[in-house]
């Protein structure tokens, strides 16, 4: 029986925009059914893309495999600079601000010009199922689609309520419906929901703002791009302005602290720690008086500021009062106040690596709904839910990204595997393998596997192929380059203030020298025409040999366990041996590896030990 | 499936006194002939399978350590099916110590409780009726071990270690909430702070595996206290076993200065007897921090031993303790029996309900008597009981300790040469990560959510 659509997308935020690319990009027939066509890819919070704690590693490797974020970031920034610049090349990470309005603009011509992809504006309220999976879903209208797949992406709009001080009303983000109907389908259908919270700041008229109190913050004056495909250039941006709080600041939000909703239990839900509210640093924090503000424009035609700093869903005249005591900012005229959504999200033990309901067949939920909070976090489970939608409607195998491979995968691992007590957002230090998975490398690491999904083409693969090749050859022809001790050359090193050389060497040992650079080498020979990616690739890998090295190993240690796949008919109960926590553990996670069982809170290493016996004893394991 | 090769002692001391030690893996030959001098002209790797050697066993310097016998058996036909060497030696248990330590340095892992066993099962040498009760062993070796690992570790020791955690967690959290917080305004760690931070954490560290060298520390044996009421003869005790058994001759003080340890050797079995300065009620309070220590260390005591006094009437002291003491391990030392007998010993205590059938009485006069039967009578209980099994697994503790703090101080040494070339903090941190994650494998903690969890207790980040 035909189903209209091979894979539907609810939601145009951030998560629906790739998955919905991502399937039609492979050959399915996809529907993006959204509510607003108008707000698509809605930057709702901070205009700005990219960034630390890993955020900037997932745009790269949503790029790397195919995806559209960073391509749209490149043409739609107001500014864009690298941070972390000393702090190691695992952690650099590239900052955009985005002009949201061209933003939204660019993801949607992008979608409405995407083949086999239809864009359609509508509320869902209801999925559809037939013989356990989902088989489409309703409009609130009453009109049926049916589908064979189904990615729901509905970021904070489940049962969605905004709150500002003591006032709370349904809505999905300020100014926008809730859906209320299709958690109730949710909750139908035997899933599990829970409750998150969320919080924004004030947005201000640029024209009221005192701009010398401010401190103006530039963009870089290299050429940055977050896309590997993005010709390299130097645009002209405008900057961002910042300035801080005072000791009145502190003093106002202590004495209105009653009227905060964290304060007086208005809002419930948990809240992300890494986003608090200036209420909550307040109460926390006492005595910090000066926290940093950020003056963000938000677009080139509108005159929006958002103020980085000072999320809040205070009462709005507190908002004002708040205001009033920052230099810079005492006259700003508020246009959008700041205030907290509150909502849904599905708990995300009932979630395969895949993106897929361990629930309902066919459906996958990617964003925000898997209780995650962020742009790119959203936009990575977007990309990998719509290919699975499409492998699972082609007959193909499943795409599991491991913690190994990309960031993208530690999210998804830890979300499905230890689930999360607040808003999960990505940061290095969940990853254990930080110096495998740089942001500069995003494409070494992905694009093959992007290209064997088919959302890389050939000609992007052949680039890649290039210049795999130029680092190849030139790290060999550095190390079998010799340099020799004479005084030319030791006169050379010391006055680059690099140390002398006792004996000979080869051009590898130099440049693994921390202070000399690739360029410094021309000293030694004439070096070759090189892309300068390829050169920041040749440093990285000739200067960290070493740690490189040793993390791989520890891959490979780690591998063996993420090899040895568990089928998912198994049933945990009936193992003996098997402690009865870690049966009941298993069996509500049902992991796909021994390696995701391992991390399992509750599972201990004699489970482990166990299930490693009994895999191989019904031959599932091959020695 | 596996690359890597395991070692452990698998009897600690079996009948005549002989211990084995098994080396499994693709690097076993090879490892076990870099300490194995043996009398033939052929190297280990020159071996054909199940060939036996007789030679001895020499560390890096060419020292002998003990003779052994060598058993070579080839991959797939051993029990484990890899690579195995089979030493057999006969040194007692300090020798042993000193054979697997040298093994792992040269890159043998310690096994996991039942690799061996996994092993064979996996790379299908064992056939699948067995695997239920291949199931129960591991399951029985892992679940002991994990516990006892963690509750072997001494009071001191774990204070030490988890101070050691708290510094490095320390430098950890500054250096990644520099790196994931760029942005908020946070003072950033000094590089000379941080250097001395690490010294200071390494320099404990080498002393940590100093002592369990010298065997100061995390020394193998079983854990002997002495208790009874002040002038019972538990100082007449300690010096008369010290005299006639002291092993390695050291005055070590404890935490405390009123603890004394020394370690004995009685016939191969280590002793290590703990003085404690006297289990009783005590007014005095600098008194009382020594009795609650003394009190905790009971608890830890792997075997009590108590002395009494028949020359003077039980006293509310003496059956406190008896008491107190009465679902341990112990043996009951009655003494001064050269003194005419106020009470009627044994068959006293068995009517009052003091002790059980079970529970060993050795009537002596210390002033007077052989120690011999009481000698016995130890030796009795730890190779007939359950002591016996809990030593074994003391002395796999401590050289997964030693292991594990030897690993840590690679990595801090890593951590120190990269932050003094200068490199970024993002490379330091992952000889400091790596240092933590080994310390924890003592205390039996892991890492990773703390320091997020560390971060937002200690900062105030986010936008
Ligand atoms: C007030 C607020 C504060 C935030 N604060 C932060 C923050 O501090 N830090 C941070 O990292 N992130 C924050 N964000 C979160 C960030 O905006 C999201 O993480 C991200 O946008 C999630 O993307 P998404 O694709 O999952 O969902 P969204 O971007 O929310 O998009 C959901 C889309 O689904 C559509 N939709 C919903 N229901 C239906 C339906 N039934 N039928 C059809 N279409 C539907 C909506 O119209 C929308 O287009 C905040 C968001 C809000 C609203
Ligand atoms: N007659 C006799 N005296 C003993 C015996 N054992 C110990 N003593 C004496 O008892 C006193 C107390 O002994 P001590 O070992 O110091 O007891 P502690 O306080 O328990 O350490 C000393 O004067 C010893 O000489 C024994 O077997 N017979």
């Amino acid at each position: 029986m035909g189903k209209d659509y091979a894979v539907i997308v609810v939601g145009g935020g951030h998560a629906g925009c790739e998955a919905a690319l991502a399937a039609a990009r492979l050959g399915c027939k996809t529907l993006m059914i959204t509510m607003n066509l108008d707000t698509i890819a809605q930057l709702s919070c901070n205009p700005a893309i990219g960034g630390p704690a890993a955020k900037s590693h997932l745009v790269r490797e949503i790029d790397a495999l195919g995806g559209e974020m960073g391509k749209v970031i490149d043409q739609t920034y107001l500014n864009i600079r690298m941070l972390n610049l000393s702090r190691g090349p695992a952690v650099h990470a590239l900052r955009a601000q985005a002009d949201k309005v061209k933003y939204r603009a660019v993801m949607t011509m992008t979608l409405e010009s995407q083949p086999n992809l239809t864009v359609r504006q509508g509320m869902v309220s209801k999925l559809l199922y037939e013989d356990g999976a989902i088989c489409g879903v309703q409009l609130n209208t009453g009109t049926k689609i049916t589908g064979e797949t189904v990615v729901l992406a509905t970021g904070t709009f489940l049962r969605g309520v905004v709150v500002i001080g003591d006032v709370r009303y349904p809505g999905g983000r300020q100014g926008e419906p809730s859906a209320d109907d299709l958690s109730q389908s949710l909750v139908d259908a035997g899933l599990r929901l829970a409750r998150f919270q969320t919080a924004t700041p004030p947005r201000v008229h640029a024209d009221s703002v005192d701009y010398g109190k401010l401190t103006c913050q530039p963009g870089s004056k290299k050429p940055l791009r977050f896309s590997f495909d993005t010709p390299l250039v130097v645009r002209e941006q405008i900057p961002c302005w910042y300035t801080r709080t005072t000791p009145d600041t502190i003093r106002v939000i202590q004495k209105n602290i009653e009227l905060s909703p964290i304060q007086s239990g208005t809002v419930q839900g948990k809240g992300p720690r890494y986003c608090p509210s200036i209420d909550r640093k307040v109460m926390r924090f006492p005595d910090k008086v000066d926290h940093q503000i950020f003056l963000e424009p938000e677009g080139e035609y509108t005159k929006e500021l958002y103020c980085l700093g000072l999320t809040t869903s205070m009462p709005e005249h507190i908002q004002a009062k708040i205001l009033q005591t920052i230099p810079g900012l005492e006259n700003a005229q508020i246009m959008r106040s700041g205030y907290a959504v509150e909502y849904d999200y599905i708990l995300p033990d009932q979630t395969y690596p895949t993106l897929e309901s361990k629930v309902i067949k066919g459906l996958f939920t990617a964003g925000q709904i898997n209780g995650t909070s962020g742009y790119e976090e959203a936009a990575a489970q977007g990309l990998i839910a719509g290919i699975n939608a499409a492998h699972k409607v082609l007959g193909r195998p499943p795409l599991i990204l491991s913690r190994s491979q990309a960031y993208i995968g530690v999210l998804i691992d830890d979300l499905v595997t230890k689930g999360t007590d607040e808003p999960y957002r990505m940061m290095t230090s969940r990853a254990e393998y930080r110096l495998i998975l740089r942001q500069d490398n995003a494409d070494l690491r992905l694009r093959e596997l992007g290209y064997k999904i088919g959302l890389i083409d050939e000609q992007r693969y052949q680039k890649l192929k290039a210049k795999r090749a130029a680092i190849q050859n030139t790290l060999k022809w550095l190390r079998e380059t010799p340099v020799s001790p004479t005084k030319e050359v030791r006169d050379y090193l010391i006055q680059l203030g690099s140390g002398d050389l006792k004996k000979a060497v080869t051009l590898h040992e130099i440049l693994q020298r921390p202070e000399l650079k690739f360029g410094d080498l021309e000293f030694f020979a004439p070096l070759p025409e090189l892309d300068p990616e390829v050169i920041e690739q040749v440093e990285i890998e000739c200067k960290f040999k070493g740690y490189i090295e040793r993390q791989l190993k520890q891959i490979e240690e780690f591998n063996k366990m993420e090899d040895i796949s568990i089928p998912d008919d198994i049933d945990y109960f009936q193992i003996k041996g098997l402690r009865s926590e870690a049966k009941e553990r298993l069996t509500a996670i049902r992991p796909t590896s021994v390696g995701q069982a391992a991390r399992i809170s509750g599972v201990s290493p004699a489970d482990i030990n166990v299930l490693l016996v009994i895999l191989k004893g019904e031959n599932h394991v091959s020695a | 499936m596996f690359s890597d090769t395991i070692a452990a002692i698998s009897t600690a001391l079996g009948e005549a006194g002989i211990g084995i030690i098994r080396i499994s893996g693709n690097e076993a030959i090879n490892i076990a002939d870099q300490v194995f001098r043996g009398k033939g002209k052929k190297q280990l790797t020159e071996l054909p399978g199940f060939t036996v050697r007789y030679g001895k066993i020499v560390d890096s310097e060419g020292t002998t350590i003990d003779e052994a016998l060598a058993l070579v058996m080839r991959a797939p036909n051993s029990y484990t099916g890899e690579d195995v060497v089979e030493f057999q030696c006969h040194g007692g248990v300090v020798v042993m110590q000193k054979i697997l330590d040298l093994l792992l340095s040269l890159g043998a892992r310690l096994a996991e409780p039942g690799e061996f066993t996994k092993r064979a099962f996996l790379n299908g040498r064992m056939d699948l009726s067995q695997a239920e009760a291949v199931i129960d062993i591991i399951r029985s070796k892992t679940d002991r071990s994990l516990g006892v690992a963690v509750q072997q570790l001494e009071g001191s020791l774990s204070r030490r270690i988890q101070s050691l955690r708290e510094k490095l967690y320390d430098l950890i959290v500054q250096v990644e909430v520099a790196i994931d917080f760029p942005e908020d305004d946070i003072p950033e760690i000094g590089l000379e702070t941080m250097k001395t931070v690490l010294l200071d954490v390494l320099a404990e560290i080498t002393k940590l595996i100093e002592t369990a060298d010298n065997g100061k520390v995390l020394r193998e044996g079983i854990k002997t206290v002495i208790t009874g009421k002040p002038n019972v003869g538990k100082s007449s005790l300690l010096n008369r076993l010290l005299d006639e058994n002291r092993a390695l001759v050291t005055d070590i003080p404890g935490t405390t200065r009123d603890i004394i340890e020394e370690v004995l050797n009685i016939n191969g079995i280590p002793l290590r007897l703990i003085d404690t300065a006297g289990i009783r009620d005590s007014e005095d309070r600098v008194e009382q921090l020594g009795v609650q220590r003394a009190l905790e260390l009971v608890d830890e005591a792997d075997l009590i031993l108590h002395v009494l006094d028949i020359s003077r009437e039980l006293e509310s002291e003496d059956i406190q303790l008896l008491t107190k003491l009465k679902e341990r391990k112990r043996i009951l030392i009655i003494n001064k029996v050269d003194l005419p007998r106020q009470w009627d010993s044994r068959s006293y205590l068995l009517s009052s309900g003091y002790i059980d059938e079970q529970v060993p009485v050795v009537e002596i006069s210390l002033t007077e008597d052989k120690l011999d039967p009481l000698l016995d009578c130890i030796v009795g209980l730890i190779m007939g009981g359950l002591v016996q099994i809990e030593r074994e697994n003391a002395i796999i503790t401590r050289s997964r300790h030693k292991h594990a703090l030897a690993e840590a101080k690679q990595d801090l040494e890593q951590a120190l040469e990269t932050l003094d070339q200068g490199l970024p903090i993002d490379l330091i941190s992952i000889g400091l990560n790596g240092a933590l994650e080994h310390l924890g494998e003592i205390t039996g903690e892991t890492v990773r959510e703390n320091i997020i969890e560390r971060i937002f207790a200690q900062f105030c980040i986010g936008k």
